[in-house]
């Protein structure tokens, strides 16, 4: 059985790994792109090697759902979700935290949304329903 | 501009490994400059050669369906420089492959010992990309790295005396 603890110390060197950053730079509320300078190249890259790290599989759309890349006015006007849009984000990314990202839901922050404990608790929702956590 | 920077391949294990050769010639413009009258083979074309031969091997593992571009190249090392007249041998074998991308490790070798190493990850721009359009005239793969990937599949099974 994996702890939280446990599979934040592997996500965490995974992005040390993929991102060729130190240690010390990385933790549980860093933001991928903002904090740890992860370009979207490099999003592929980290869900591979977490693929390989975990033994489990990640299709795309787990991980970046269809409403974050939307053109739906519906879901996204005027480069900010809409409450439908947020809706449906929030159902499509469960384990982002998306207290801060609520107030003003712009498209160009929703990046922020990925951090080391969002993939951590990405990762074992995926290993408890695969049975190993 | 010609743009394929291995001279060939002398195996071929479709979907797992390649090897492939290049000789280091003095009649390549480039030594012109780098550097007069020091010739060494810069690490970026080294690179290439790799991911060339990394690139052939995952866009044949799918047959050709997607367009390999290289994504990054995450860790690279060399323990010396190399010079006009020698062959260097570019050892590749894939890592990881799915519908996205693929991650391969590539090793430089001469005269059978490892001088150099390089993890490299491809993106499929196809799968990857599929909002954005790219003309053909963007990829390697043309009519010439084809040429090279038949001669990849003639050499086939591993050549015990070409290693």
């Amino acid at each position: 059985m994996a702890s939280h603890e446990e599979v934040l110390s592997k996500v965490s060197s995974t992005l040390v790994e993929a991102l060729n950053i130190d240690e010390d730079e990385i933790n549980p509320e860093s933001t991928l792109t903002g904090d740890l300078g992860a370009e979207s190249i490099d999003f592929l890259d980290i869900v591979f090697r977490l693929e390989r790290e975990f033994g489990i599989k990640i299709p795309r759309e787990e991980l970046f759902p269809e409403a974050a890349q939307t053109s739906d006015v519906e879901l996204l006007k005027d480069g900010k979700y809409t409450p439908k849009g947020l809706a449906e984000l929030k159902k499509g990314m469960p384990f982002a935290d998306f207290s801060e990202f609520e107030k003003n839901p712009e498209a160009s922050q929703l990046t922020n949304l990925f951090t080391v404990n969002m993939i951590a608790r990405f990762v074992q929702d995926k290993l408890a329903k695969a049975g190993k956590a | 501009m010609r743009w394929i920077w291995i001279d060939g391949f002398l195996e071929f294990e479709s979907g797992k490994r390649a090897r492939s050769v290049k000789n280091l010639s003095s009649a390549e413009d480039h030594y012109a400059q780098h550097f007069p009258d020091y010739p060494v083979m810069p690490a970026a074309l080294i690179l290439e050669g790799l991911a060339q031969t990394g690139g052939i091997l995952a866009g044949e593992a799918n047959q050709f369906r997607e367009k390999v571009v290289l994504g990054k190249i995450n860790k690279a090392s060399f323990s010396r420089e190399f010079t006009v007249g020698e062959t260097l041998h570019y050892e590749v074998e894939l890592v990881h492959i799915r519908p996205e991308g693929a991650t391969a490790s590539g090793k430089v070798l001469v005269n059978g010992i490892c001088e150099g190493e390089a993890e490299i990850f491809f993106a499929h721009l196809d799968q990857a990309r599929s909002r954005q359009a790219f003309g053909e005239g963007n990829f390697v793969f043309t009519g010439e790295m084809r040429h090279l990937l038949d001669q990849a599949k003639r050499a086939g099974a591993p050549k015990p005396s070409q290693s």
